[in-house]
């Protein structure tokens, strides 16, 4: 747009780099928490924005359940080659070895919680002092009352009556020992912000994004991926569907739905007359009302 | 299809004392854009049928923290977000509650416009003047008027016009040039996305009209030109192996190629040689632009130096005076130093002179009583240990602003503009 004006991506996109150079410029051990989807995947794409022509001055940081689809995997791997960044990948299997974290049991048992010990400890070894993520306030009503500098105590706590101000474009990363910062350069976007950047800079994406085949089961009202990490009853019988995911968390607790969508564009417009929530279906989320709240308040993402 | 490519973005903040109807116009606004998903309305309709309302409650959309809905307020600013084909609208909500005037001080900050929210029934009170003066020493460039629950005063011109009288009478003291007035009634949707039947004689827009054609393109400042540098970008690769550039966020006027600059505190002049992005370089970047910017010469500049015309420089300051509203419950201390944030530089500061209190629901200044408190706005003197680049607020709401943090717990305690 002419007359000095940018358009609202532009804006947001202005906004997401100077918080990105602000966590370089104000922190010690920064990292990317990097996941696979595609809000981490556009926080990584602002990141190369923001330091260009240098490389990504981060680590990327993955935590990684190993309850992974093979997709998700493959992308991390081409990403961080591409990029020419480190990656550094936390195993929730080896917390569940060493005895720090409990394995969950029955059927829709899952490692989503299982995460946050294993980011927790990630954190310490490697002094992380800013982890970055990819969280946005309209995802769910928790993220809707987050700092774009959010304060982690020595135990990784969250405390969101306490939080610190945050006023015009000052950002405050001051901390102790031991404390740590959750940086969200994609505070102020929406679902159909995030895609439609991800249309306009034609941004690579993992293809569970788009409309696919695939083997899925009914359950909690969703269409759940098959694979060897999901215990089936008698009743649950695998059929094949056409389905695309509109997040993406592990493959247990991650839902498709059936779609046509298998371009950028019908994908945008699908999102954009979209009914329900992209967290719908998360069954991390429909655990109960403040499921999101209690785990933020004890570290998680 | 590519409609989104011209939308532009328009940040709100909401301000209303407790029970004006503020969830209730949110939800009303999120509701009528179609903003709310299917979900979250089963959610809302049933926890409104356990409370055995007729009709959903369109205030339980904007519902946040446990405590907060245990208790039926609002503890911290909440961000909100709906869009129409026009514009992305960013809603700033933040409590009504007289303790909370730092969260109202912190969603007004990035503020383009204010609603302020009052109930038909009561007219403007203490609050209401207290959220004006605030969005007024905030600069908020445009602020409108609600007066809400007109449906309870059966839709009389009257009270609307009487509202809007003694709000007049009391914002003529204030520093706000756009000043709207609108009757809505949040819970039925009167003049808030739709035209309201039984408010004939109302003859302006309604609210969501309103947002969508506010004039927002001059509330950057385009004349006077700052970058206050964030960070150095030295690659250091064969491809890049002279590259040093000095990357930012444009807080005021237009930079091009070619421009003569003169790089603050040092006083060195040099040349803009290249506007860098990925995407390329660019003839020109303007308030609020991330860019990266190369110089002619090989000058030292670093984080905190600012790159200003050479006709047109920042005040360089160690006395700042400011308005300041402190934000923490421990009272400052008249021997502490505190960090001071200024755009991307940091020094040490004292509080040299308080000046006076203002009292924040009627202006007066306050001189006999100088004790500061959470919440408090003072004008006080600042004693910094290194020079600061400064402008003041009303000229540029970023090199005007400052924050004050504890040296020891690293809290943020007071949020300042400059004079």
């Amino acid at each position: 747009m002419s007359n000095y004006n940018l358009t609202h991506l532009d804006e947001l996109e202005n906004e997401s780099i100077f918080i990105l150079r602000e966590v370089f410029a104000q922190f010690e051990h920064p990292c990317i928490l990097f996941s696979g989807g595609k809000d981490s995947i556009v926080v990584t794409h602002l990141a190369k924005k923001a330091f260009h022509p240098a490389k990504i001055p981060f680590p990327l940081v993955h935590i990684d359940t190993g309850h992974n689809f093979p997709e998700t995997i493959v992308f991390r791997d081409q990403i961080v080659s591409d990029l020419d960044v480190s990656l550094i990948v936390g195993m929730v299997q080896e917390s569940i070895n060493s005895g720090r974290s409990k394995e969950e049991r029955g059927k829709n048992a899952s490692r989503n919680a299982l995460q946050t010990n294993t980011l927790l400890d990630t954190i310490e070894l490697h002094h992380f002092d800013a982890c970055v993520g990819g969280a946005r306030r309209d995802e769910e009503k928790a993220r809707a009352k987050e700092r774009f500098f959010s304060h982690r105590d020595q135990f990784g706590q969250w405390d969101p009556k306490n939080q610190r101000p945050e006023l015009w474009n000052i950002f405050n990363g001051k901390h102790h020992d031991g404390e740590h910062f959750r940086v969200f350069p994609l505070s102020n976007w929406t679902e159909i912000d995030v895609w439609q950047y991800i249309l306009g800079e034609k941004i690579q994406i993992p293809s569970l994004y788009f409309a696919h085949e695939r083997k899925v089961i009914r359950r909690n009202d969703t269409w759940l991926p098959l694979s060897e990490y999901i215990q089936l009853d008698e009743k649950e019988v695998p059929l094949q569907k056409k389905v695309r995911f509109r997040t993406l968390g592990d493959i247990t607790i991650t839902g498709g739905y059936e779609s046509d969508a298998d371009t950028l564009e019908k994908i945008v417009n699908e999102v954009a007359t979209a009914r329900q929530t992209e967290r719908g279906n998360r069954a991390d989320d429909k655990r109960s009302e403040t499921s999101m709240e209690d785990r933020k308040k004890e570290g998680y993402f | 299809m590519n409609a989104y490519l011209n939308m532009e973005l328009l940040r709100f903040t909401t301000a209303g004392s407790v029970d004006d109807g503020k969830s209730t116009l949110i939800g009303r606004l999120l509701f009528d854009t179609k903003s709310i998903f299917e979900d979250q309305l089963n959610q809302v309709k049933k926890s409104s049928d356990r409370k055995g309302l007729a009709n959903p409650d369109l205030s339980l959309f904007t519902d946040g923290l446990k405590d907060e809905r245990d208790q039926g307020i609002t503890i911290d600013v909440a961000y909100r977000y709906f869009s129409t084909p026009k514009r992305k609208f960013i809603i700033a909500d933040t409590p009504g509650h007289i303790q909370y005037t730092r969260n109202m001080i912190t969603g007004a900050s990035t503020a383009n416009c204010a609603l302020i929210l009052i109930d038909a029934r009561h007219g403007v009170v203490e609050q209401t003047c207290r959220h004006a003066i605030i969005a007024s020493l905030l600069q908020i460039p445009h602020l409108i008027v609600c007066v809400n629950k007109m449906d309870l005063v059966n839709y009389q011109e009257d009270t609307f016009q009487k509202t809007k009288k003694d709000f007049e009478r009391f914002s003529s003291k204030l520093d706000v040039t756009d000043i709207r007035f609108i009757p809505i009634s949040a819970l039925i949707g009167d003049n808030v996305t739709k035209r309201s039947e039984k408010m004939a004689w109302y003859e302006g827009s309604t609210l969501l009209y309103c947002l969508e054609n506010l004039h927002i393109r001059s509330d950057h400042n385009h004349i006077d030109c700052r970058f206050p540098v964030q960070t150095v970008i030295r690659p250091k690769t064969k491809a890049y192996h002279d590259f040093r550039g000095y990357a930012g966020r444009i807080a005021g006027g237009v930079f091009k190629p070619g421009d003569e600059i003169t790089i603050l505190p040092s006083g060195f002049t040099s040349k803009i040689k290249t506007i860098d992005t990925l995407d390329g370089p660019l003839n020109e970047a303007f308030a609020p632009m991330s860019v990266t910017i190369q110089l002619t010469d090989d000058v030292d500049v670093s984080r905190g130096d600012m790159l200003v015309r050479s006709n047109n420089q920042a005040d360089l300051n160690q006395d700042i005076e400011i308005m300041m509203c402190w934000l923490h419950n421990q009272e400052p201390n008249p021997k502490a130093k505190y960090i001071i944030r200024h755009t991307t530089s940091e020094a040490k500061a004292i509080i040299k002179n308080v000046r006076y209190k203002l009292d924040v629901n009627t202006l007066h200044r306050n001189i006999e009583n100088l004790n500061i408190g959470m919440n408090d706005l003072a004008r006080i003197q600042l004693r910094t240990t290194k020079p600061l680049l400064t402008d003041s607020y009303r000229k540029n709401r970023t090199t005007g602003s400052i924050i004050l943090i504890d040296e020891n717990t690293y809290e943020t305690v007071a949020a300042g503009m400059i004079i």
